[in-house]
């Protein structure tokens, strides 16, 4: 359990850079688990299809506080159809399907979450971020 | 009397297994006799109930006449006052579709307490929205419980109270006696939701008065899949069915039908006998002990919960300060951590409990809290189940203490 709950998690998920608002966020996106009670608003600043900026609020556990802290950080930068070839290559890495090395390198620290997959319950915990970003990258539609 | 230790040994689940089950308010663990008595009816009774004339289906309709009888007597119910249904939510929906959307007009209020669980709330939202009603809450106090000065809501634009026995969050008992009395006052019906007492506290419809009672076989050591409904004859019959099809019928023609007597004219298609032949058997069970020796076992396990809880430095707990009013259900927090987290390590220590709001959103928000963590407890549960959810307590909050300190 020591080895999921890592100091990289960890420090992600108590003292986030990334929780706050953003002012002139053109993008927004809720996302909640009703079951747990987990609640975040990622807000997005998208310029020329890129993501410029990206910041969230809202509460929940160290999985999900962590994997959206780490989430920011992984995609801040990329054009939005990079963000969601890597919100793939995430998901497919939850399901445990196989992904390549160069697949893992685009993943970045998101890779810590790997092993969420032997977790059942805490899966909806590790990609309430990445489907909330989804929803938000459906908006540029 | 059997103590914990030897009621333990009934349960083979927990007999196999090494984890301290913390979890019973979500359901209990079955003992022997209940998954004997399920097993015995696949492989003896099994037929479909009321349709055939040869004997094997008139064994089967003779058992669940027998169950019905046993679930009426352990109520103080009369037989054809007994509906099975697929859970206690399934009852409370059929009383807000049958009861509620035929008896409530503009104006009316429905009264339910802000310790609802969801299936006690979202029913008659959806009704009272439905019928240009109105939905109030009776709040509770710092103490966890519904002071008398709530009850004044209750009035005569009042037509329906349900308000359940404990809640399944806080473990607050509530006195169903009072509050039945005030609807009555007050000309409503009133609804108890059983669900986390019926395991825990003796309840008599005719000395209570109640108009409908609600409770699920699985949160008492019966089967999943069955749940029980309980109405004054009267009120039943005035009803209109919930559930069309098969076996609640009189006469049926191309455009019009004509319904059962209860309880068939609300248990329409075939019934799960088999859970409710095990649930009679978990009736049987719970008499064996005694409601009595069963206070005592968890009065005793509460305590010990409490103290031991209230030792931590770094718990808080959600539970009124008069043990006289709690049930087996306690909720709490590690501060600083997530319950979610708290339970994930407690379930690397063999630790069931739940985390979450426990389907009770209004009354966490009403807290101000996200989630808890709860425990609720059975007679099975021991002290070791606790020292050992201590010690994991410890652990975890060691573990996770410096990143809290930064």
């Amino acid at each position: 359990m020591e080895d999921f709950y890592t100091d990289l998690i960890m420090e992600h998920s108590m003292c986030s850079a990334n929780k706050k608002n953003i002012d002139n966020a053109n993008y927004s996106s809720l996302g909640h688990n009703p079951n747990c009670g987990d609640e975040i608003k990622l807000y997005a600043v998208i310029k020329d299809n890129v993501i410029v900026d990206m910041a969230f609020t809202g509460h929940g556990c160290a999985i999900s506080q962590s994997s959206t802290s780490i989430m920011i950080d992984t995609l801040k930068g990329k054009s939005v159809d990079e963000a969601k070839k890597i919100i793939l290559i995430f998901m497919k890495m939850i399901r445990r399907e196989e992904i390549s090395e160069e697949e893992k390198d685009l993943l970045k620290d998101s890779i810590a979450f790997e092993n969420v997959a032997n977790m059942p319950a805490r899966v909806k915990c590790a990609v309430l971020s990445w489907h909330t970003l989804e929803d938000l990258l459906e908006q540029l539609k | 009397m059997k103590d914990n230790y030897e009621i333990k040994k009934d349960f083979p689940l927990l007999v196999n297994s090494s984890i301290a089950y913390l979890d019973s308010g979500a359901t209990t663990q079955k003992p022997r006799c209940v998954i004997d008595a399920v097993e015995n009816f696949y492989l003896n009774t099994n037929a479909n109930p009321h349709r055939g004339v040869y004997k094997l289906s008139v064994d089967a309709t003779t058992e669940l006449a027998d169950a019905r009888h046993n679930v009426a007597s352990f109520v103080n119910a009369n037989d054809d006052e007994i509906v099975f249904t697929k859970n206690a939510t399934e009852a409370l929906n059929l009383l807000a579709y049958s009861y509620a959307l035929e008896n409530l007009e503009k104006g009316d209020e429905v009264v339910i307490s802000i310790m609802e669980h969801h299936s006690n709330l979202v029913p008659w939202q959806k009704i009272t929205k439905l019928k240009g009603a109105t939905l109030k809450y009776l709040y509770i106090d710092k103490n966890y419980q519904i002071p008398d000065s709530e009850l004044k809501k209750i009035t005569q634009k009042t037509k329906i109270v349900s308000v359940l026995s404990v809640s399944n969050v806080l473990g607050t008992i509530n006195d169903i006696n009072k509050i039945t009395k005030v609807a009555h006052e007050n000309n409503a019906i009133m609804i108890v939701d059983l669900s986390q007492s019926i395991a825990h506290m003796p309840f008599d419809v005719k000395t209570s008065d109640v108009d409908f009672a609600v409770f699920g076989s699985h949160k008492m050591y019966g089967p999943l899949g069955v749940g029980v409904l309980y109405g004054k004859k009267q009120l039943l019959e005035s009803m209109q069915p919930f559930i069309m099809g098969g076996d609640m019928i009189e006469y049926v023609y191309e455009q019009d039908t004509t319904f059962a007597p209860l309880p068939n004219k609300f248990e329409a298609g075939t019934q799960d006998i088999a859970s409710i032949v095990g649930l009679s058997k978990a009736i049987d069970y719970i008499k064996s002990i005694g409601y009595q020796n069963i206070r005592k076992i968890e009065e005793n396990l509460i305590n010990y919960t409490i103290n031991s809880l209230k030792n931590l430095n770094f718990v808080e707990i959600y539970a009124t300060d008069d043990v006289n009013k709690i049930s087996s259900v306690i909720s709490f927090n590690v501060s600083g951590i997530h319950s979610h987290d708290v339970s994930t390590i407690l379930d690397d220590n063999n630790i069931c409990v739940r985390s979450g709001n426990h389907c009770a959103q209004p009354l966490l928000r009403y807290l101000g809290l996200d989630s808890t963590l709860r425990i609720s407890l059975a007679i099975y549960n021991t002290k070791e189940d606790i020292d050992k959810l201590i010690d994991a307590l410890k652990k975890t909050y060691d573990m996770f203490k410096k990143y809290l300190e930064k």
